[in-house]
């Protein structure tokens, strides 16, 4: 996995020139800034207007926005379905369960039916809406909240402990291990989300990275100059980085939640 | 007016089932009561209830003056240890003590000279900064007390807190609960499975069985009289022999021996009930044993013997036996300390 990675990295570096006319590099090159800099700030696309900075932003906000949100909602549902015995806790969770069998690609249309009719075409929030809500994250969490011992209830019960409190207090920092689990589960399942994006959203201001993948430094190939293949893989190496920060950074979380058994 | 007062207390589950019939008890001020009885009793449900854990059916239950039935348990000035702890994992031993204090909205420095007032008390001052991992079995009892004993209650409530813990441990820690229950003088109830434990630590015990309290007294009346052959065979180790039997003109007779002793109970079929420790040695013994197992304990030697009949009895001698397997021996029964129970509803008749 980290040779090919080297090889677009080094590639990167060097000139278009060079890795049409040798191939692909294994040795860095001297145009790492240029290309960088080029990739970074160009502005392209049909209307001229977007970067590759501006994508990742967005990137970022749409698959943090999805990781955050499928985590508050997955923890509370699981929390209702788990603690608050009502009668249709184990029907809701069945239902909940079998949206796994439906994956956004197959309803499609009706998703973006929805959401235009809702008016959220080209914006943040209609990009992260209708991905925010996790059959796997629920399941997750609920496996989780059952294996707690009755008694710890009880004795924040005893302990003045309300029910938004034994959440807050209790089951969130219990969880914590498994919040940051599934926070980079779901952060690099937005941002790898390519048709929901390029459906979504007509307008360029709102592209995401893995669209522009296809799109971007594209107008070489109309015109008499060289293809910008090193741009296209310091591109690549960019795209990269966002999901490698946020695993690095959660990766302190989940270590130290090795270590300590908290249960 | 009793301090805790139980008034016809049912508890029937959601299924069906009755776990607690009718059951009333009063505690006074102060007093240290064992729930004691097998498990499946109801014993811990009905403390339960006491703790407002679980709802009651029917019934009150008035703490102080008040009846508690629907306030809720935070409010009930009670405190409940756990069988297993229950502490919070991820909170250390300081969080522990003090989280029940900080919801009832104390002050800082109020709950902070609570908290290392009690971890004085209990020694465990060193781990206030430790999470629940990183303490041994005892050290995590303490602070499951200690978080009970924070807040203050008006009752101590204690679920089967001794049974995790390894037989040495579990001594000491029964007599440092009922240390610490004398010196601060409060109100407790203790569940428990143990006849030991029960008859330690209680200044009343109340043996339950199949959700009904089968005798309320103090240890030494539940020892020495037993109201029920179920109470006389669960307390007391070894276990106290039982000889079915009949009433005939007021003198016991079994198919292997008989006691010349005036009972004074009408004619009928009856089980004799006698504890290991009221047979003696003698020549000329009612009773003879073939010995099939000898347990010696260092203070005291326990004889399991069979009679005439094939009955298994139980005979306890002070001191290391000379008595060898195989051997048979004749005991006497001493008249005085027989229990007489009816043969179909087990109640006492002496």
């Amino acid at each position: 996995m980290v040779v090919p990675i080297w090889i677009i990295f080094a590639s990167s570096t060097h000139d278009n020139g060079t890795i049409l006319s040798q191939g692909m590099q294994w040795g860095l090159g001297d145009q790492f800034i240029e290309n960088y800099d080029r990739v970074l700030n160009q502005k392209g696309g049909f209307s001229q207007e977007i970067t590759a900075s501006s994508m990742l932003i967005n990137s970022f906000i749409m698959a943090f926005g999805i990781a955050t949100l499928t985590v508050l909602t997955s923890l509370m549902s699981a929390y209702t379905i788990v603690y608050f015995r009502f009668k249709l806790a184990v029907p809701i969770f069945w239902i909940i369960f079998l949206t796994l069998l439906v994956p956004l690609e197959l309803r499609i249309m009706p998703s973006y039916q929805v959401v235009s009719n809702l008016g959220l075409v080209n914006t943040y929030t209609g990009l992260i809406l209708p991905l925010s809500a996790s059959a796997i994250a629920t399941f997750f969490f609920r496996q989780f909240y059952k294996s707690v011992p009755d008694e710890l209830l009880e004795a924040a019960k005893l302990d003045g402990a309300n029910s938004w409190k034994f959440f807050i207090d209790f089951l969130v920092p219990l969880s914590k291990t498994m919040i940051a689990a599934m926070f980079i589960f779901m952060f690099v399942y937005g941002y790898s989300q390519y048709l929901w994006p390029l459906i979504m959203t007509t307008d360029e201001k709102y592209w995401t990275v893995v669209m522009g993948m296809k799109i971007i430094f594209q107008e070489s190939y109309e015109g008499g100059n060289l293809p910008r293949v090193a741009e296209r893989f310091a591109y690549i190496i960019l795209s990269m980085i966002p999901p490698i920060l946020v695993v690095v950074f959660l990766q302190r979380w989940f270590i130290k939640g090795l270590i300590q058994t908290e249960k | 007016m009793s301090f805790l007062e139980l008034k016809n207390i049912t508890k029937v589950y959601p299924n069906g089932t009755k776990a607690i019939n009718e059951t009333s008890l009063n505690i006074e001020y102060g007093e240290f009561m064992v729930f004691v009885g097998p498990s499946g009793c109801g014993k811990s449900t009905l403390l339960r209830m006491i703790a407002g854990l679980e709802d009651i059916t029917e019934g009150e239950i008035d703490l102080d003056g008040k009846t508690i039935n629907k306030i809720d348990p935070s409010e009930r000035d009670v405190a409940m240890v756990f069988q297993n702890y229950a502490l919070y994992p991820h909170m250390n031993v300081y969080k522990n003590l003090s989280y029940g204090l900080k919801n009832r909205g104390e002050s800082k420095e109020n709950i902070d000279n609570k908290v290392k007032e009690v971890a004085e008390l209990l020694e465990i001052k060193e781990y206030l900064q430790r999470k629940p991992a990183q303490l041994s079995g005892g050290q995590r009892q303490r602070v499951a007390m200690g978080r009970a004993i924070v807040r203050n209650p008006k009752v101590f409530l204690f679920d089967e807190p001794l049974s995790n813990l390894d037989a040495k441990l579990r001594g000491q820690v029964r007599i440092e609960i009922k240390k610490l229950q004398q010196s601060m003088n409060v109100t407790s109830v203790f569940v428990t499975h143990d006849q030991v434990e029960a008859m330690t630590l209680g200044d009343r015990l109340a043996v339950i069985n199949n959700g009904v309290i089968e005798q309320l007294g103090t240890p030494i009346e539940v020892y020495e009289k037993p109201a029920s052959k179920f109470v006389g065979e669960f307390i007391g180790s070894p276990q106290m022999n039982f000889v079915n039997g009949a009433i005939n003109n007021n003198n016991f007779e079994s198919s292997s021996f008989k006691l010349n002793k005036d009972l004074n109970i009408d004619n009928a079929s009856v089980v004799l009930g006698f504890r290991a420790e009221d047979l003696n040695l003698k020549e000329e013994g009612e009773i003879s044993l073939t010995i099939d197992i000898i347990e010696k304990l260092g203070s005291d030697s326990i004889i399991y013997g069979r009679d005439k009949d094939g009955q298994s009895i139980c005979y306890k001698e002070s001191g290391n036996t000379k008595l060898e397997v195989g051997e048979i021996i004749n005991i006497s029964l001493d008249v005085d300390a027989v229990h007489i129970f009816d043969e179909k509803t087990g109640k006492r008749l002496n």
